[in-house]
């Protein structure tokens, strides 16, 4: 009964998301108030329901109905609950339910807190979204319905795979999906300023905040996939290039460059085609990336050709979405009006040049996604593109753009002082360049790719104190959009910092040790004492301990586990890590060399990697950088303020 | 500078941005892209020497030995036509097998051995890896092919 209302929730979902996406957006074109006002009862009216079919899916993985297929093939009852709820988003049915569940929500919140907007943009913005609901909604209900009953039904589920049942897997696909989804409303108030044909700084200011909040929880869930790839998967590598990444991460570049643009576009009015052309290409990615991982094509080309129906859908979808707006775009935006002048040397060019270089960035790591899957599905061999070739070719790439990001908030808007800057960026140049080429002499083995990489990550930390207290210095306020530009920019700094240091100076080791052995590894001691069996809730493990000294004191007691899970029987590697806040030690267990339980050696991978957590440490800055800048207050401010700040903003010029 | 030169100025530098991406990924694609090859082909010494590429297939039943360090292993990769010696030191990943699907990456060693830095096996026991699923019907299908000429050709 439960999964039958979920599913008929749905198709009133899907019935009100096409009275949403298409009579708000033809009453706002025809000036038909009654028509338009639709839009946010409808936006609030398809949260509910979409909501209700949530739970109900949820429900029936939390009270194990095994007749419903969805749960049958991916909880058990020994799961425990929280990973029961969890694996409610554990399938492909199931993410699908939790991707529109997500956009359900980014129309909740649009209809909520867009009081001071024009109600007919509004009801623009709801309806192409409403529009981008009956896609999904159609896909789910018509390819993959999360509530197929399975009769008769299951004794018993397949369960969840063991890889998922982490807490950090339970919270990065809704924080994931929340980043994907809300570029969706980026995506929507460009077209509704397209289909308006009115594209101004008010237009930019309203989808900035909208912009910032996406890309903070798009920041976030990459940040916790790669954490979790990092202690899972038991290599304690923490970013593979590989297509599942690739995907949410190009959506990440692109939305980067649209809020750099979108900055200019709002202060000065001007490149407004080129952010619109981004606001387009960051959802289009996010659709890509959906495409990518849910159509089957990466695990398989041939896959996805025997059982094309998913597939083709979204690959439709696509089509339609990325090639009408295109189209739109096209016809639209040669209409734009230019906006105010700059010279070549101004903050405007900088920025320009910065969401270039991330374009062109996001396209070479496109290229080396898609390219393999082209070749094969061509017929024209196996190939695959690993790390090297994304790792030389982003590098180099990005690092003119970190660049440029130290001294951009130190060039005034319109037209800049070089002879100034340069000025005041000498304490900041020189300490940078003393530390990249000093630092690496305290690891001691000097490289110059890593002084390279150092002095990216102090330059643009020394850059953004600089701007700091130039601000301070001259008297004009801090507000929080800028403090929260420089801290995202500090983000960036100790991420660079922190990969540059894992990079150069990690320690990884494979060895074999009989219970008792020990080694001795970047000075450290690890002495193995064996393996004992435990019992967990629904797996056994074989766990070692392994005591880490340090010139005989005590460091760390480690214990990794090799996991059997009762019903895939698969063995998973456990691994254990020292957290430190300049190094983590990282042990995980191998396997049983040679025969008898109690006193067999084992196989054990131990890692040092200095200063690895500060790679999550400089996302979670970044992060904490763009939630300042969204709560800046001018995006708060009534239509009463509107266009008189946007003529401010124009006249004061560089002080933002 | 005028309008005119700053828009050509900005022109040049974005030409010239492109072409050094350009650059950059086609060199990239050169030195680091990774070819696959099955057992077969490999014996029929289609594979490059000296250079890194990918093998597929199952790991041979009964063909998985560790030697006497503890950590280097030798197995037997096979696409059922023709099999592959390899030789690995390191942590295998969990789901390696006896008669499960693999993927290895190293180079082919003068002793006639695959000398694999990298092992690949996925983590879902229903996956196959595309690579050896490829491999394994290509064999398939010229062993048909084979059976097929071996019976008289056929018609």
């Amino acid at each position: 009964m439960i999964p039958e209302l979920g599913h008929f929730a749905l198709i009133l979902a899907l019935a009100i998301a096409l009275v949403q996406g298409t009579l708000p957006v033809w009453g706002a074109a025809k000036r038909q108030p009654a028509f338009f006002a639709l839009a946010r009862p409808a936006a609030r009216a398809q949260f509910m329901l979409i909501a209700v079919a949530f739970g109900c899916l949820a429900w029936s993985f939390y009270s194990n109905d095994f007749s419903v297929l969805n749960v049958a093939s991916n909880s058990n009852s020994r799961l425990p609950t929280a990973y029961r709820i969890a694996a409610t988003w554990g399938s492909h049915e199931g993410s699908l339910l939790l991707w529109v569940l997500m956009l359900s929500i980014w129309m909740l919140a649009v209809s909520l807190f867009s009081r001071s907007l024009p109600d007919a943009m509004v009801a623009r913005v709801l309806g192409v979204m409403g529009l981008i609901s009956v896609g999904f909604l159609s896909f789910l209900l018509f390819t993959s319905d999360p509530f197929e009953r399975l009769l008769p039904g299951a004794m018993d589920g397949r369960d969840l795979n063991p890889l998922l049942q982490d807490p950090a897997m339970v919270i990065h696909p809704p924080m994931l999906y929340m980043g994907y989804v809300g570029f969706s409303v980026a995506f929507s108030f460009a077209i509704a300023a397209l289909l308006d044909g009115r594209l101004d700084a008010s237009w930019a200011r309203w989808s900035r905040p909208w912009t910032i909040a996406a890309w903070i929880f798009l920041t976030l869930g990459i940040a916790l996939g790669s954490f979790w790839a990092y202690y899972e998967l038991g290599w304690g590598g923490w970013w593979f290039w590989d297509p599942v990444e690739n995907a949410s991460f190009m959506p990440w570049l692109i939305g980067t460059a649209l809020i750099h643009s979108l900055a200019v576009t709002e202060k000065r009015g001007a490149f407004k085609s080129w952010t619109v052309l981004l606001a387009i290409l960051a959802f289009s990615l996010s659709l890509l990336g959906t495409f990518l991982v849910r159509s089957g094509v990466l695990t398989s080309v041939h896959a996805f050709a025997s059982d094309p129906k998913r597939g083709i859908f979204i690959l439709a979808f696509l089509a339609l979405v990325i090639g009408g707006s295109l189209t739109l775009y096209a016809w639209r935006a040669g209409k734009v009006a230019p906006g105010a002048r700059f010279e070549l040397l101004s903050r405007e060019s900088m920025l320009l040049a910065n969401s270039v270089l991330l374009l062109v960035a996001c396209a070479a790591v496109l290229l080396g996604t898609l390219y393999p899957l082209f070749l094969d599905a061509l017929g024209l061999g196996k190939i695959s593109v690993g790390p090297p070739y994304f790792q030389s070719v982003f590098a180099p790439l990005m690092a003119p753009a970190i660049l440029l990001a130290g001294v951009g908030p130190l060039i005034a808007w319109r037209k800049g002082d070089v002879a100034q800057a340069a000025q005041r960026l000498r304490w900041a140049a020189i300490v940078a360049l003393l530390g990249a080429l000093f630092l690496p002499l305290a690891f001691g083995r000097w490289a110059a790719l890593t002084s390279f990489g150092l002095l990216l990550g102090f330059w643009i930390i020394g850059g953004s104190l600089t701007a700091l207290f130039v601000r301070i210095k001259s008297g004009a306020g801090l507000g929080s959009s800028f403090l929260g530009m420089l801290l995202a920019h500090v983000g960036i700094g100790v991420f660079v910092l922190a990969v540059t240091l894992v990079k150069s100076y990690e320690t990884e080791r494979d060895v074999r040790l009989a219970p008792g052995e020990s080694i001795v590894l970047g000075g450290y001691d690890f002495r193995f004492e064996g393996v004992k069996d435990v019992e967990g809730p629904n797996y056994v493990a074989a766990r070692g301990t392994v005591m880490v000294t340090r010139n005989g004191a005590p460091v760390a007691r480690l214990a990794p586990e090799k996991r059997i899970y009762h019903v895939q029987r698969n063995p998973m590697t456990e691994s254990a890590i020292d957290y430190g806040a300049t190094r983590h030690i990282y042990v995980s267990l191998g396997e049983s060399v040679g025969d008898g339980k109690e006193n067999a050696a084992w196989t054990l991978r131990i890692l040092i990697k200095p200063f690895v957590g500060w790679i999550w440490g400089g996302c979670v800055l970044m992060a904490l950088g763009g939630l300042l800048a969204a709560s800046d207050r001018r995006y708060r401010s009534g239509t009463r303020r509107r266009e008189q700040t946007a003529d401010a903003t124009l006249v004061r010029g560089s002080t933002a | 500078m005028k309008p005119r030169h700053q828009r050509v100025v900005a022109i040049a530098a974005g030409v010239a941005l492109i072409a050094i991406a350009a650059a950059l990924v086609l060199n990239a694609f050169q030195g680091n892209v990774v070819f696959f090859f099955s057992p077969s082909q490999v014996m029929a010494k289609e594979a490059p020497v000296e250079k890194t590429f990918r093998i597929g297939g199952m790991v041979e039943k009964g063909s998985l030995k560790r030697r006497a360090d503890g950590l280097t292993v030798d197995f037997v990769v096979t696409d059922t036509a023709k099999s592959i010696p390899v030789v690995y030191t390191g942590l295998l990943p969990d789901l390696f097998k006896e008669g499960k699907g693999v993927v290895a990456q190293g180079r082919l060693g003068p002793d006639g051995r695959f000398h694999a830095s990298e092992v690949l096996a996925k983590h879902d026991e229903n996956y196959m890896p595309p690579e050896v699923a490829h491999a394994l019907s290509k064999a398939e299908a010229e062993r048909a092919a084979r059976s097929v000429v071996d019976t008289g050709g056929g018609r």
